[in-house]
């Protein structure tokens, strides 16, 4: 859709090529992380291209996950990561780390009040 | 850092949903998620580490992983993730990520084919994740008696094991819950015990 027309992507070249060949992004983001588009990000005057636009518009209105962002664009999660880390380390998005929520980790109350939360949200549905 | 004011940080959790290949997986999160699933591919390198010039890993050196996932907003600054689990466990690598912080799991089992599950059980016990089995009934046949499946499947008392329909909206949620539920009784009886 967004990259490389009808290409398929089966080849890892093709995809990276987005992000110049770099598979290394400059910041770890979970899958499940959650993107804002910052005010500089919609201000638009810093954007660096193509992929930098279909991000700061996709994220601009609800939040959305890396893995929405990887899915909707139709790249590899790998991709959406080097893409959302450079943007995020140039103050265009604003990344949203997840409640981890492993046994030996973590502060415990937070854990516990979220699960609490998400807990009374699923009721509700 | 979170100014005083702003005590709500935005923030986002996960649920996992395994098991084999074909027993509804994507289904089951599509009878909650207020997204149609959405899938993201994964690419595997035979050279795990990042390559940083032109000369990249050959074609036949990758593979792409699939996964189904969904969404629930459970409020403005809080959404819930289910990511279903590559249809093959031979991926292994891209279980670690999925589970990493997860709140723990759900194995979706078709009793007709039990042993699809038990390397994911495995799998979940290791990891220290917490998971409850869920019994896909097709067509509402309850084929199996619960403590029957509890037996093939080796798992202890202390892990839920219900019956549910995976295109069912509120048995899925039934589900979601019976999960969150446990892994809360869960940190109850820990910090009991640490008391």
């Amino acid at each position: 859709m967004v990259l490389g027309g009808d290409e398929p992507t089966g080849s890892l070249v093709r995809p990276y090529a987005v992000t110049r060949g770099r598979t290394r992004p400059q910041l770890e983001i979970a899958l499940e992380a959650l993107v804002e588009t910052t005010a500089r990000g919609r201000s638009g005057q810093f954007l660096g291209g193509r992929e930098q636009k279909v991000i700061v518009d996709l994220c601009g209105g609800r939040l959305q996950s890396l893995a929405e962002i990887a899915a909707r664009m139709e790249v590899p999660l790998g991709v959406a990561r080097v893409l959302v880390a450079d943007m995020a380390a140039d103050g265009l998005l604003a990344v949203h780390e997840p409640t981890g929520f492993d046994a030996d980790g973590g502060d415990e109350s937070v854990g516990t009040e979220l699960l609490e939360r998400v807990l009374s949200g699923l009721r509700r549905l | 850092m979170n100014s005083p004011e702003d005590t709500s940080r935005v923030t986002s959790a996960k649920i996992v949903i395994a098991g084999g290949f074909g027993v509804g997986k994507t289904t089951l999160v599509g009878s909650v998620s207020e997204i149609t699933p959405l899938t993201t591919e994964a690419i595997m390198t035979s050279a795990s580490e990042g390559v940083d010039d032109n000369n990249l890993v050959p074609d036949k050196a990758t593979t792409t992983v699939a996964m189904d996932f969904g969404r629930i907003t459970i409020d403005q600054d809080l959404i819930l993730y289910l990511f279903g689990t590559p249809g093959q466990t031979r991926f292994w690598f891209m279980w670690d990520e999925l589970v990493r912080g997860a709140i723990g799991a759900i194995v979706l089992v078709d009793t007709r084919r039990l042993a699809d599950c038990f390397s994911v059980i495995d799998f979940f016990e290791h990891r220290k994740l917490p998971y409850l089995v869920a019994v896909n009934c097709f067509d509402g046949k309850q084929l199996h008696e619960i403590q029957d499946i509890r037996d093939a499947l080796q798992i202890s008392q202390e892990v839920p094991v219900l019956y549910t329909d995976a295109r069912n909206r509120e048995s899925t949620k039934q589900v979601l819950i019976k999960l969150v539920e446990y892994v809360l009784s869960m940190r109850r009886t820990r910090t009991v015990g640490v008391h």
